[in-house]
């Protein structure tokens, strides 16, 4: 039963006392209403929900160019095409004549622009049809007062307004400053398209808008803007997180010809949330001469009290952690131990995913100035409101004297939603006198001071009767929480950690119990795409196969008996408050999707084929972002070297905006789980990171992608009258579970701990 | 100082002979679309051409270059109209689109070297250059669109 009250309490609990964090944390957790209203879920309940006003997301010029905004930004999701997509579908325009303009950041004008959790179209899908129906309405409505006609009699497509009964027409650009003067219509009064009217959204029709830009060159990232008498920088910061400066020379470093200045950086407050770790800057005339002022540096650190981080000593501690009783029991179905004390066979299983860092193309870089008492930021954030919040105040400037203005971003993955890169830049041009600096991360700087995605051991636990089937099942996880960047360490998973897939887990198990023991964090833990699904699929889809191999049942049967009959589960049942910011009863988790594709996938990769010595299939599927996605792998083993060279993925997104991006998104993050299968891990010692670039933090090149990605579209794509699910993320998480799967398949070696590596050569 | 061509225009280096070229393509000519990745040539973003070999801008020292004719990104074709960029566009490789400038560089080197481009060549060529988007299987596709384009027209021309 889910009501207020509980969300309430449970808010309170996990948010009180954490001050400004809180603001973040907040970011789609429910928001009960004022006493006896219905909470508001989805982008009702997102800061600064959202907007439908077309004067706000578009403008039309006399010579008819359409231009949208694209308050969502842009990182390889294909979101400013989707969204002007969106916009131009129901206004009626030519899409040679539509233009993107990309917004600064500013919610009380454009609604919420934190571009994270796989909900950008899903989100703003339906007010952007509304803005765009809307300046299709008043267009009718100029044109209709300019002829002295009934609107009823005119209608408006294809960049133009006719009137039917005349045969005559008037373009957009005639229109555009007539209409744009009229009162925006009632949202109630709008007549959105019927989608079988759809020109762009659902087709293959429309390219990236930023092609043209990309294949030549002329893009701008954050790493690229410049600007006059622009500076650059880089720093040298704490190798330790909660180190400081001990000691500095820099007699050397300001010896070299174009080195600016040499400035410190204070430590902030830690737990940082999303201010500078502190440091020492080099400012210079280039990038090249701040690296070389950099490297001549004399730093002594005090490490603080994260120096002994060690990632082999930490597996252990959460190893301890996961095995020991008393961990915080989070959901409680039936009787776990009854059921397995009276089960015919047992199965434990313990799985390690280490650290990661996102590790966009683009590094954390941006450029700000600061002239007559405002500041100007242009940046690669994923988060421009928060941007311009938290460098209003490091720079102890007013929020409206501050302008955040978005590039486009070389990738995110998350790493952008913090921007601490950006008040480091901010920091330098006070210091410089507000001349702009652009502060620019080395790819080690990405690599050292990272937001890893957290680090986690899974114990696994189950009963089987003596028919094989499940009927108890533990789930303990231990892993450091994001929520100890924003308050002192709060040791436990938030309710937003807890409700990606381990809470909301929908196997048909009579007795389930899901504990949380505690786990200190030692380093900055932030979002890395699809968050704490990648632990809790890998252990769970995991431990699915070997429960299927427990009960000597192929693994997809055994994985489709455990889904369950087709039926709809309100997560919040299960104790998750979270369920994705979303309305349970508008969005269930629906089992019937889930088995659907795990079908597809199978299917796609030919299940139950004879696969030759040293190869094997996989399968996993995993729900999360209310989506649902299954992944099928083959993989092939040789000299204890693993490829991959076919996947078959499943997604039912609900009704597709832009297919060709889904389909692009599925195939990233295959590639992205090969690694992270594979070869992908950051891994501390002495309190350091010890991978320092692309030669040492591996991620898969062209050579270790899959040959062949099938990429199986499920479901209902046309229901546009039915909630979106998100695309970016929920890709990722059973990408890896189906290769170690497969890996089992091929070689009988199951994989526990990630990445395999070396696990398999002799 | 050092004297050398890029796309096609003379232009001079006064500063440190030691920069790599890639900041003084991005940071001294104002030609940005040759990226920073790595710093080590672990990931290609920075590749451009070096008297029309593809070569990593990042570990390259300018003042190695005197009289060499550097191409980047900006300056492939005039109309950004190269077969590689024709179908990097046609099957919309790119998604956030960082890396592109430096796998274009090299696919357009690959299609050039070679009337015909297997698979294996496309491993160990475009190996050089990381994505973390996770647009291999569309970048294959497009060398190989390219290079049938590109044969195609060679094989136009010579009828």
């Amino acid at each position: 039963m889910r009501n207020s009250s509980i969300i309430n309490v449970s808010r309170r609990g996990i948010l009180g006392g954490m001050g400004a964090g809180a603001l973040i944390l907040a970011v789609g957790l429910p928001r009960p209403g004022r006493a006896q209203e219905e909470p508001e879920f989805g982008r009702d309940a997102m800061p600064n929900g959202w907007r439908d006003d077309p004067k706000v997301f578009i403008a039309i010029a006399p010579d008819g160019i359409v231009t949208v905004t694209c308050h969502r930004q842009e990182m390889g999701q294909g979101v400013r095409t989707s969204i002007a997509m969106v916009v131009a579908d129901e206004l009626g325009a030519e899409w040679e004549n539509v233009r993107v303009t990309q917004a600064p950041g500013d919610e009380e004008k454009y609604g919420n622009q934190d571009t994270d959790g796989s909900r950008s179209l899903r989100h703003h899908f339906m007010p952007l049809r509304r803005a765009g129906a809307a300046a299709r309405t008043m267009l009718e409505q100029a044109a209709a007062e300019q002829w002295g006609v009934d609107v009823s009699e005119v209608k408006a497509d294809g960049h133009k307004v006719r009137h039917a009964g005349s045969g005559r027409t008037l373009g957009y650009g005639e229109l555009a400053a007539a209409a744009m003067d009229l009162d925006v219509p009632a949202r109630d009064s709008l007549t959105l398209k019927d989608p079988s009217e759809f020109r762009y959204i659902g087709k293959n029709s429309i390219g990236l808008v930023d092609n043209m830009d990309i294949t030549t060159g002329t893009t701008t990232y954050g790493i690229d803007v410049k600007r006059e008498g622009m500076l650059y920088a880089v720093v040298a910061r704490p190798p330790v997180y909660g180190g400081t400066v001990a000691s500095l020379d820099d007699s050397a470093a300001l010896a070299i010809d174009g080195v600016e200045k040499v400035v410190r950086i204070e430590p902030s407050e830690f737990p940082t949330e999303f201010a500078p770790l502190g440091g020492v800057a080099v400012i210079a005339r280039n990038t090249y001469l701040a690296m070389k002022g950099r490297d001549a540096l004399e730093i002594e650190w005090d490490n603080g009290p994260n120096a002994d981080y060690d990632s082999e000593t930490y597996r252990e501690t959460l190893s301890q952690a996961a095995n020991s009783e008393g961990g915080k029991v989070l959901r409680d179905e039936g009787d776990y131990d009854e059921a397995a004390a009276g089960a015919a066979q047992t199965v434990e299983a313990e799985y390690y995913i280490p650290h990661l860092a996102q590790a966009p193309m683009e590094p954390p870089a941006a450029v700000v100035e600061i002239k007559d008492g405002r500041a100007e930021a242009w940046a690669c954030v994923q988060a421009p409101q928060v941007t311009k919040l938290r460098l209003a105040e490091r720079l102890g400037l007013d929020e409206s004297a501050v302008r955040v203005n978005v590039t486009l971003l070389g990738g995110g993955f998350g790493r952008k939603s913090k921007p601490d890169f950006v008040l480091e830049a901010g920091i330098l041009s006070q210091a410089m006198d507000g001349a702009p600096v652009k502060l620019t991360w080395t790819r080690e700087d990405d690599i050292h001071h990272s937001y890893y995605h957290t680090v986690s051991v899974e114990k696994m636990s189950a009963g089987l009767d003596e028919g094989g089937k499940t009927v108890a099942w533990r789930h303990r996880t231990a892993a450091p929480t994001i929520g100890s960047i924003f308050a002192p360490d709060p040791m436990q998973k938030l309710p937003f950690e807890l409700g990606m897939g381990l809470l909301n887990m929908p196997l048909a198990i009579e007795n389930v119990r899901a504990e949380n023991p505690q786990a200190p964090a030692h380093v900055r833990i932030g979002w890395y795409r699809s968050v704490s699904n990648i632990p809790h699929a890998f252990a769970i889809q995991s431990f699915a196969a070997e429960l299927a191999e427990a009960a000597g049942r192929d693994q997809k049967e055994y994985l489709l008996e455990l889904i369950g009959p087709p039926r709809e589960i309100d997560p919040t049942n299960q104790g998750d408050v979270w369920n994705y910011g979303e309305n349970p009863d508008v969005y269930p988790i629906d089992t019937g999707r889930m088995a659907a594709v795990v079908e597809a996938a199978a299917e796609g990769i030919e299940w139950g084929r004879d696969m030759p010595e040293g190869q094997g299939l996989g399968i996993a599927g995993h729900y999360s972002f209310v989506s649902y996605v299954a992944v099928a792998a083959e993989v092939e083993v040789v000299d204890g070297e693993v490829r991959v060279p076919r996947v078959s993925i499943a997604i039912d997104c609900g009704a597709h905006v832009n297919p060709d991006r889904i389909r692009s998104q599925m195939e990233g993050a295959v590639i992205m789980g090969v690694g992270q299968a594979l070869m992908t891990e950051v891994t501390f010692a002495e309190g350091r990171a010890v991978q320092d670039n692309f030669d040492t933090y591996l991620i898969p090149r062209m050579e270790e992608a899959p040959k062949r990605i099938d990429v199986h579209f499920v479901g209902n794509d046309a229901a546009y009258d039915r909630p979106l699910g998100g695309v970016g993320e929920p890709g990722l998480p059973p990408v890896v579970p189906a290769i170690t799967n497969a890996v089992f398949a091929a070689t009988k070696k199951r994989i526990r701990r990630l990445p395999i590596a070396d696990q398999l050569r002799s | 100082m050092v004297k050398l061509v890029i796309n096609g225009e003379e232009r001079r280096f006064d500063g440190d002979q030691d920069t790599p070229l890639l900041w003084v393509l991005r940071d001294e000519m104002g030609l940005t679309g040759t990226k920073y990745g790595c710093g080590i040539a672990a990931c290609g973003a920075c590749t451009v051409h070096i008297d029309g070999a593809p070569s990593f801008a990042c570990v390259t020292p300018v003042g190695v270059l005197e009289g060499a004719e550097v191409t980047t990104i900006e300056g492939l074709s005039e109309k950004g109209d190269h077969p590689v960029q024709e179908a990097w566009r046609e099957l919309n490789v790119a998604q956030c689109g960082y890396c592109q400038a430096g796998q274009i560089m090299q696919a357009a080197a690959l299609v050039e070297q070679y009337d015909t481009v297997t698979d294996e060549d496309i491993d160990a060529v475009m190996s050089a250059n990381l994505c973390r988007c996770g647009t291999y299987p569309r970048i294959r596709a497009a060398v190989k669109q390219a290079s049938a384009a590109k044969s195609g027209s060679k094989a136009a021309e010579a009828q």
